[in-house]
């Protein structure tokens, strides 16, 4: 599902990544850990180019999304991501959250129909014209029912017209999952979901996560949470100083590891 | 007091009698059309102006358009107002040979000029707001432009609407430049009046209270749209 090929990210002259190369099957959940400052946050970021790569390939879609030529946006609707502080938008609704990509998204598509008919009509593009169905308003009212739909699942369906400002931290990262869900991904990225949650709000979250894996989403998770490395995980990816110092299934990883620095670590963690 | 009493009802007497307010309606009328529409294109001018240049720089286009806008603040910025109206009126519209009524022109250069100072406000507005927003946006998928539109630059409106106020209050008070263009704004009709019986102090006060009053009115306005913006923040 994604390739990633030498990929090398640096910052000035910090290197970050030193020639990543790995790949993520459709259905895996990789799980990333590692110290902090081991490049793995990066990464992550640069799997959906939020990070732009110094150098390499990441493969998705059948399309080297590593290079800037590419429409990028096209390839992230289709790869959802969660950030540790959410970034739900501020100046909208809950629902206005979950329904703005779907909106814009076909409402562009429609619109191109439209336009491309009306190009072909005039004799000014070749081709023959589509059959437009639907109308903006019909658009709204789908992505509507869908978003309300992905509210009730998590239980916040009264809080649709609220702000994100009156949510909690767990439900904000709950809508923030759903909403990344509203584009129907083939893959989304978590960048340490919990780490800026309240201790009691981190089960909840952990809960839908748990939830999307049994439903087959394939995931890649950067984490400080073992326990959920271990539980859902099928693929854990140990990085250090911007390399994958160590890759493995969770029950091998956790009970033998390898390197004497994930050994350190992991010692460290697991009390 | 009995002296300034009389000038009072000297000053109503040609307001109301002999049509000096009908060139007091012109005037504020020409004020508020120079100070509106000129900040409505300056938030336009501004808006796109921040836009660029909060852009990451990695196209030479941006880079170039980048160097024109700054230009463009700097040329607007290190002038005065009555001399970018004189060189636009005397210089620019004689050279390019083209007619245009004294208003249009005070719009026009007050339009660019505040274009300049809304394009700095802008930029402060849309660097608070935080860098998560625009890679929320970016994450599901919608476009740099889509995200700054609909997400970025209405909560920096929200940041900036106490400065954006100044502005105006700043442009509004700034019309009164407009007459050395020959523009009929609030200060050449109380200017008028006076010249008619050689007596100016009501006139002039008269004209000072019209300022303060549509200022307070501004303000207002500006609490009250606060308020309605700040909706979000609060939570229901």
């Amino acid at each position: 599902m994604i390739e990633v090929v030498n990929l090398c990210k640096s910052f000035g002259d910090n290197h970050v990544l030193k020639n990543i190369t790995t790949t993520i099957k459709k259905g895996e959940k990789v799980v990333i850990i590692g110290p902090s400052g081991s490049g793995k946050s990066t990464f992550l970021r640069c799997l959906n180019c939020m990070e732009d790569p110094t150098s390499g390939s990441i493969i998705f879609g059948g399309e080297n999304i590593a290079d800037p030529k590419v429409n990028i946006n096209v390839h992230r609707q289709k790869m959802g991501m969660v950030f540790q502080h959410f970034n739900l938008f501020n100046n909208k609704t809950v629902l206005e959250n979950i329904m703005m990509a779907p909106v814009y998204v076909a409402t562009k598509k429609l619109k191109k129909q439209k336009r491309d008919n009306l190009l072909i009509k005039l004799h000014l593009k070749k081709g023959t014209p589509v059959s437009v169905n639907g109308s903006v308003h019909e658009i709204k009212a789908q992505a509507r029912d869908k978003a309300i739909e992905l509210l009730k699942r998590i239980g916040l369906e009264d809080k649709a017209d609220s702000y994100p400002s009156s949510l909690s931290g767990g439900q904000k990262q709950r809508v923030a999952i759903i909403r990344s869900l509203a584009m129907d991904p083939d893959v989304i990225l978590f960048d340490e979901p919990t780490s800026a949650l309240d201790p009691e709000m981190v089960g909840e979250v952990l809960e839908l996560m748990k939830d999307l894996a049994d439903q087959g989403m394939t995931m890649v998770v950067v984490t400080h949470e073992m326990g959920f490395a271990k539980e859902v995980g099928t693929r854990i990816l140990f990085m250090d100083e911007g390399r994958i110092l160590e890759e493995g299934k969770p029950e091998e990883f956790f009970v033998n590891p390898q390197t004497e620095r994930s050994k350190d670590f992991l010692s460290k963690v697991l009390i | 007091m009995n002296g300034f009493m009389f000038k009072v009802e000297k000053f109503f007497d040609i307001l109301l009698n002999k049509g000096g307010y009908k060139e007091v309606i012109e005037g504020l009328q020409n004020t508020m059309i120079i100070a509106v529409v000129g900040l409505l294109i300056g938030i336009v001018i501004g808006t796109l102006i921040a836009t660029v240049r909060v852009m990451p720089k990695y196209k030479a286009a941006v880079r170039v358009l980048d160097k024109f806008c700054s230009f463009y603040v700097g040329l607007f910025r290190g002038t005065p107002m009555v001399v970018q109206l004189l060189v636009f009126y005397y210089v620019m519209l004689p050279l390019l040979d083209i007619k245009m009524s004294s208003v249009l022109v005070a719009i026009t250069v007050f339009g660019l000029n505040s274009g300049a100072y809304i394009s700095e406000i802008m930029r402060g507005g849309i660097l608070s707001v935080d860098p998560g927003q625009m890679e929320g946006g970016r994450s599901v998928g919608l476009s740099y432009g889509t995200t700054m539109l609909k997400i970025v630059i209405p909560q920096a409106v929200k940041n900036i609407l106490p400065t954006m106020g100044n502005e105006f209050i700043a442009l509004v008070k700034e019309t009164s430049v407009v007459s050395f263009v020959g523009a009929k704004d609030l200060y050449l009709a109380f200017q008028s009046i006076g010249s008619g019986t050689y007596e100016f102090m009501v006139p002039y006060l008269a004209m000072a209270i019209i300022y303060i009053v549509i200022v307070c009115l501004i303000t207002l306005l500006i609490r009250v749209m606060e308020r309605r913006l700040a909706k979000s923040d609060r939570g229901r």
